[in-house]
């Protein structure tokens, strides 16, 4: 009889046990676990989605601006087509990152953003009138770098260039190039707008395939490869030992390199400080969720170290004159101090910021031990 | 099997340009697309070993097979393969076949129905130094004054069912930190007694199954479930291989030898000398990092083969500056040229790698003209939660550094 009784009351604690709220204030309940589904909706509603649609937006205007010059192909309409090429470059900004569903599958970032730019490529097509955009062996011929091409660098004086530019081998390329952009980035939008923000969601676990994983993943390597070495360190040589300022991003336009690099770094610091695109900043961050793991304390705090190297980069960048290619044409140490502040929150990024969050590098699937 | 079905024979061997090797087995190369026949040599020499079929041919086979594929890349390291190893060689010399195998049923010379007690205790030692050992490792003060790495690692288990919920509390942390060494300290002593067998077993089933449900550590947990049976007697043996011969196959047993197994050839009687050094040599090799200055953890100086199993989490990150002495020039490196995700993942935590790939890109660009090469590394690490610091000293040239046992004094001090 007792014995049964005293069973009965162990698995009455036990049960009771789990049934507590996690998010019960008494003392057995000190550290709240951290809410990776609100993240993830932070993620797609406030930030990817508006981004995408604002991204799409321009676009469009830009597409108008390609018809009006192609109408009537003056000075006017020429600076028109340039000044909305440029307000789509620096919003497409907002968007590179998200690499990560219909994006990745589709390769939305290769079509778009592949540069340095292959001149000959272009002009063979051009000539040719036979290319299939969809094929990765044109990917450095499509794009903005492509446009940036076709709009400023086709010839020496802008009068040459709108001869060149409005004869109709080259409108049929260049409006194809926008349509491309203008399609792909359509079906990137239709996804998230159906199943994929869903999905996306409730893939809130943690694994090498969750979202959560999968998204710093992508951020990382977006802050690592495009933004650190695609816009900064490749140009100014670190990887090849001498300067190569043709890489630069946007280099036929020449000035607007530091704009679209700029953009860029307000898009990746906004991500990870949970401002949405409204400017709001949101409770739930990557900056909130490094603060709740456990090795943050009153000793130190890893996000705010991150968010002060990255003010500290942003006062190298703003030494940087707005042609990068000038810039490490004639100052490259400006450009490598730049690149040594990015690098250095690399290190708090890749080491300290992935081990606090437990997520892995890469998706490495082996097994551990 | 296993590795097959997931892809990690392309990606881990065959797929890599560069492999990181074992000291003293340099030479061992990857036969390309003839690794699938290593693991097909491999697979079918295990079946043989399980059949009882050419025991000895089979095992052999199945020994050498398996420890070559670990010495093609020092990367995929596990200290389960390495049990696998040692335990396979200890299998060579001890007499699995003699009862309830196909080769048995062959020859009456090989069957018998007795073996010598120490053939038996032997694979309890050996698990035995495997557990301890582990218990030991567990005794530092990251693991069980500070909860690491568990506090790192449970906090996103919370899809665990039952448990997950409470991943992220710290008094889990402890528990899971305190429990886990003082089950591999004391498991043996509960498995040895009869009296505390069943209750040791359960255990064994509950902390290995546990771990696989949190940890991606593939076959360890079933490999520990089994090989604990070692420590049941005979009796309970037999009455699985009797049910099992009832329930699959005919029931004419065939004539059996009541006589016990006697080691009568001079190749076999090198057995008991053998698994002796064997046994001595596992005692000693986990002691060695005490030779080398600093802390293992950091340093990794004696880190393997000595069942330091899931006890830290290190982070690192390293970038390799060439400098071509003669010009001056210097450019860093792209590790995704040379390295897969897996290795530089490796790579950026261990110290020996980091020497061993530095002389492959001192080597590499050498031969691509630059003179006089310097390579230097821009490294740091992170360990149990630590702040990241600077891991390498980024003043050295690697290429004039030797890969050897001697301490590596290019490792800067752990700043605890």
């Amino acid at each position: 009889m007792t014995h049964r009784f005293s069973i009965c009351c162990f698995l009455l604690v036990v049960c009771a046990f789990f049934a507590c709220d996690k998010n019960s204030d008494g003392p057995m309940a000190p550290v709240e676990a951290f809410d990776r589904e609100a993240l993830l909706t932070d993620w797609a509603d406030e930030m990817i989605v508006p981004s995408l649609e604002a991204y799409l937006t321009s676009m469009g205007n830009h597409h108008d601006a390609q018809v009006l010059f192609f109408n009537s192909p003056d000075a006017t309409s020429l600076g028109h087509l340039r000044s909305t090429w440029l307000e789509a470059y620096k919003s497409w900004q907002r968007v590179a990152m998200y690499d990560i569903g219909r994006a990745e599958e589709m390769g939305l970032r290769n079509a778009t953003n592949i540069y340095p730019t292959d001149t000959d490529l272009i002009k063979q097509n051009v000539s040719t009138q036979n290319y299939k955009l969809a094929l990765p062996s044109n990917n450095d011929a499509q794009g903005f770098p492509a446009l940036d091409f076709l709009y400023f660098g086709l010839a020496d004086t802008d009068e040459d260039l709108i001869g060149i530019l409005s004869s109709p081998e080259y409108q049929s390329y260049s409006m194809d190039l926008v349509d491309r952009m203008q399609l792909l980035t359509t079906g990137v939008l239709n996804d998230w707008n159906t199943s994929f923000r869903d999905d996306f969601i409730a893939n809130s676990g943690a694994s090498a395939t969750a979202s959560v994983d999968k998204m710093v993943n992508d951020f990382l390597f977006y802050y690592e490869k495009f933004l650190r070495a695609g816009k900064i360190g490749i140009p100014a040589g670190v990887f090849s030992g001498s300067p190569l300022g043709s890489t630069v991003e946007a280099p036929f336009s020449g000035v607007h390199s530091k704009e679209l690099f700029l953009a860029s770094f307000q898009a990746v610091q906004d991500f990870f400080e949970g401002v949405g695109f409204d400017g709001v900043r949101r409770e739930v961050s990557l900056l909130s969720y490094i603060a709740s793991t456990s090795g943050q304390d009153d000793t130190r705090d890893l996000g705010q170290e991150i968010t002060a190297q990255w003010s500290k980069a942003e006062e190298a960048v703003s030494l940087l004159s707005d042609n990068f290619k000038a810039q490490v044409e004639t100052d490259n140490t400006l450009m490598l101090n730049a690149y040594d502040e990015l690098q250095k929150a690399i290190i708090l990024l890749k080491v300290d910021m992935m081990q606090t969050l437990n997520i892995q590098v890469d998706y490495v699937d082996a097994d551990g031990d | 099997m296993r590795f097959w079905y997931h892809g990690w024979i392309e990606k881990l061997y065959i797929l890599p340009t560069f492999h990181f090797k074992y000291l003293g087995f340099g030479w061992v190369t990857i036969p390309g697309d003839w690794t699938y026949a290593l693991f097909v040599v491999c697979a079918l020499s295990a079946l043989c070993v399980a059949l009882g079929l050419q025991y000895r041919l089979a095992i052999i086979t199945f020994f050498l097979s398996f420890t070559y594929i670990e010495l093609l890349d020092k990367t995929t390291y596990l200290n389960h393969y390495y049990f696998i190893s040692v335990l396979s060689f200890v299998l060579i010399w001890l007499p699995m076949h003699c009862y309830f195998s196909l080769d048995a049923q062959q020859s009456k010379k090989i069957s018998a129905r007795y073996v010598p007690q120490w053939t038996v205790d032997v694979l309890k030692v050996l698990i035995a130094i495997v557990y301890i050992y582990a218990g030991l490792a567990k005794i530092n003060s990251d693991w069980l004054l500070r909860a690491m790495p568990l506090s790192i690692w449970l906090p996103t288990k919370f899809d665990v069912p039952f448990l997950g919920s409470l991943m992220h509390e710290p008094w889990m942390h402890y528990l899971f930190s305190w429990g886990g060494m003082l089950y591999d300290l004391g498991i043996v002593f509960l498995l040895l007694f009869k009296r505390t067998r069943l209750w040791g077993f359960a255990l064994v089933v509950l902390f290995h199954l546990m771990t696989r449900v949190l940890f991606p550590i593939g076959m360890f947990p079933y490999v520990m479930i089994i090989s604990s049976l070692i420590f049941f007697e005979p009796s309970f043996h037999r009455t699985i291989l009797e049910k099992f011969r009832a329930l699959f196959l005919s029931n004419n047993r065939p004539e059996e030898n009541n006589t016990l197994y006697s080691f009568t050839t001079p190749l076999q009687k090198m057995a008991r000398p053998m698994i002796t050094i064997l046994i001595i040599l596992q005692i000693i090799i986990p002691w060695r990092y005490l030779i080398y200055p600093g802390n293992i953890f950091w340093t990794e100086e004696g880190y393997r083969f000595s069942w330091r199993v899931m006890l830290m989490e290190k982070t690192g990150y390293a970038q390799f500056k060439i400098v071509d002495g003669k010009s001056e020039k210097s450019f860093y490196v792209q590790n995704e040229n040379f390295l897969t995700a897996f290795q530089q993942k490796q790579m950026s935590t261990q110290p020996d790698f980091i020497l061993e790939y530095a002389h492959y890109l001192g080597d590499h660009f050498s031969s691509q003209g630059h003179q006089n090469v310097e390579v230097y590394v821009d490294s740091y690490a992170a360990i149990n939660g630590r702040p990241s610091q600077r891991f390498v000293d980024p003043a050295v040239n690697l290429m004039t550094v030797h890969r050897g046992i001697a301490h590596k004094d290019f490792i800067l001090p752990l700043d605890e």
